[in-house]
């Protein structure tokens, strides 16, 4: 394993804070020579305005700023560096044209406020990505305004409380199963509505026995994560969304786990009413990065009048504008219509692969994830043994028994080199840990974390401390997370200056 | 986990010492090992009013925030605010210094519903 170690020899760059660095004097600027007449501040700026100087603050040239940001920059684990095995997340590479693209000139500088005619190729853009995210996802319509998934599952839910409305009663009740996202819940609730728990069968599925009890002219709507976040494809999901729709009731879907499915299957194929697509998630652009979210609804053709506006319109010569007259629209969900330079990303992502290459994308993640959990299923426990799709739950049941925890071995894989999975998450596996590799992983990769796995797991049975007190090759180790919220710092003091 | 055999308890894992109609509310023992260090505490305030099952609060951990649920009807009469300053007393003394309200109880026939020790015991080693 020693040669697998990838992070033995990487350098650690200490770094202050910027504001312990510089010295008096330092410029990162150089101003050209005055070609007005001089006037001293004091003249045009009001006494009470100014000040000396400002205490604490850093004088730097430019190469201070730029080492500055680069060596704290070696502190970070990307996914440029190597496998990101968050569960539920789909932390896949971003390719580099989709940057290029975004960075056009057009559409960099583009504003939503331009007139319609100056801004043709932009809408197309996202007219375009419309009828795409409609086609994959088998709906009808397509909002691209949500700026994130959960402001998608608000944007979704405020729909179709607009729908039952529009129908003559909110209701009251929406019903989520207890394997969701904790995103849906809190959704639910601030759209108003009551939180009913469906529980799972044996199987991680929802317990359709249960369901049926569950549905009367209350609920409003089911929110369904498909394929759950186990992993494990809802195979119901057509009589569970015929049990809502015979009491009048609506199919939200998460299309959080949309990666596992793209062209085999469709949303609008098995029922939904409803989903939002995480465009940062499924089609590349940067998530956990920095990048912003992007999320947007896709709805069959009964919710389209609520769409938030401004949808993309068409006019009667084909030119496209910001469409505002949308009299049952729920109204705005965020200025203008989304994350502009995300809907470049995907666009991007979805015309490079094409319908077979979107295929392709979901098989190989599909048997990316089957391939860890074939390798890893003798070394960690799997709390259900359902098949499953893009991702695999294990649970650290047979390294607790050694007081081995999931977050142990999260911390210990960074050791070897690579960011942990999510743990203790999904809520109804206790120590979960939570695998998703995404197709962008070659097999080399697979199976190095495959091997860092397998070797912590023969460390918490033989030397376990090893594990309960990693990461070792880290700059920082463990942090004292109880003292750090009982006792915060919230503020730098500068060491030589008193403090205010 | 043995539980202290003068209080009664819920299956929220709250327990409650009865003195005349003054209830004294806290957490179990097997709560704080659940939730880990805790770090923050948020409690009702004197003369706030609960029914039997309410949620009067919430405590937060490294790991979790968990709602408390107060196991009789009454009026809060006082409130543990050393709590608020030095959280981890719940985590260090849960049957003792970080006990979390005390109310007047309006009826003390409620507590009938709550369990012993032993029944506590039992229940906790099911959930286990």
């Amino acid at each position: 394993m020693s040669e697998q170690n990838r992070t033995s020899t990487h350098f650690q760059l200490n770094e202050r804070l910027v504001f312990e660095e510089g010295s008096a004097g330092r410029r990162g600027f150089n101003l050209p020579a005055l070609d007005v007449p001089q006037r001293r501040i004091s003249e045009v700026v009001d006494q009470g305005m100014l000040r000396e100087s400002i205490d604490g603050m850093p004088e730097l040239s430019e190469v201070d700023v730029i080492r500055h940001f680069t060596r704290l920059s070696t502190w970070n684990y990307h996914i440029d560096l190597g496998l990101y095995p968050l569960g539920s997340c789909s932390m896949k590479y971003n390719p580099r044209i989709n940057e290029r693209m975004a960075r056009l000139d057009g559409f960099m500088h583009a504003h939503p406020l331009m007139p319609n005619e100056l801004i043709q190729g932009a809408l197309e853009v996202q007219k375009a990505l419309e009828q795409c995210l409609a086609e994959i996802s088998g709906m009808d319509a397509v909002s691209l305004q949500p700026a994130a998934g959960a402001h998608g599952e608000l944007t979704g839910i405020l729909m179709i409380r607009a729908y039952h409305e529009s129908k003559g009663r909110a209701r009251t009740k929406i019903l989520i199963p207890d394997s969701a996202h904790g995103t849906n819940p809190a959704s639910v609730a601030i759209s108003g509505y009551v939180v009913e728990n469906v529980p799972s069968n044996a199987g991680g599925t929802v317990d359709l026995d249960s369901l049926r009890k569950a549905v009367d002219g209350e609920v409003a709507a089911i929110m369904i994560t498909n394929p759950n976040t186990l992993g494990v494809f809802e195979s119901q999901i057509s009589e569970i969304a015929e049990v809502l729709h015979s009491h009048g009731a609506l199919v939200y879907m998460d299309g959080a786990n949309l990666n596992a499915m793209m062209g085999i299957t469709r949303p609008g194929d098995f029922g939904a009413d409803v989903l939002h697509i995480n465009l940062h998630k499924t089609f590349t652009t940067p998530h956990g990065g920095g990048g912003p979210g992007s999320g947007p609804v896709a709805v069959r053709k009964i919710l389209e009048p609520f769409l938030p506006y401004p949808t993309v319109g068409v006019k009667p010569d084909n030119s496209l504008f910001f469409d505002y007259d949308r009299p049952q629209s729920i109204g705005k969900m965020k200025a203008y219509n989304g994350q502009f330079g995300m809907h470049v990303r995907a666009l991007c992502y979805i015309l490079a692969n094409g319908p077979e290459g979107l295929k392709e994308v979901s098989e190989i993640a599909v048997l990316n994830a089957n391939y860890i959990r074939a390798k890893l299923k003798d070394s960690y426990a799997l709390p259900y043994d359902s098949p499953t799709l893009h991702e695999v739950v294990f649970s650290d049941r047979i390294q607790a028994r050694k007081d081995v925890h999931v977050g142990d071995i999260g911390k210990r894989l960074m050791d070897y080199g690579f960011h942990p999975p999510t743990v203790s998450f999904p809520l109804i596996v206790p120590g979960a840990i939570m695998i998703e590799p995404t197709e962008t992983e070659p097999k080399q990769e697979l199976d190095a974390f495959i091997d860092a796995m397998r070797v912590i797991a023969r460390e918490a049975e033989e030397t376990p401390e090893i594990v309960k007190k990693a990461p070792h090759t880290t700059r920082i180790g463990r942090i004292d997370e109880a003292g750090a919220a009982r006792k915060p710092v919230l503020r730098w003091k500068s060491p030589t200056s008193p403090a205010r | 986990m043995s539980s202290p055999d003068d209080l009664l308890y819920t299956k929220e894992h709250e327990w409650i010492r009865v003195s005349d109609n003054i209830g004294t509310v806290g957490i179990t023992l097997f709560a704080t090992k659940e939730l880990g260090e805790v770090v923050y505490v948020e409690l009702p305030k004197v003369g706030d009013r609960f029914k039997s099952g309410d949620a009067f609060g919430n405590v937060e951990s490294v790991k979790a925030v968990s709602e408390l649920f107060i196991p009789v009807t009454g009026e809060v009469v006082e409130v543990n605010d050393d709590l608020g300053n030095a959280p981890e007393i719940l985590n260090e003394d849960p049957y003792g210094k970080g006990w979390l309200i005390q109310v007047r109880m309006k009826d003390p026939s409620e507590t009938a519903d709550l369990m012993s020790a032993e029944e506590y015991g039992d229940y906790t080693k099911e959930e286990e």
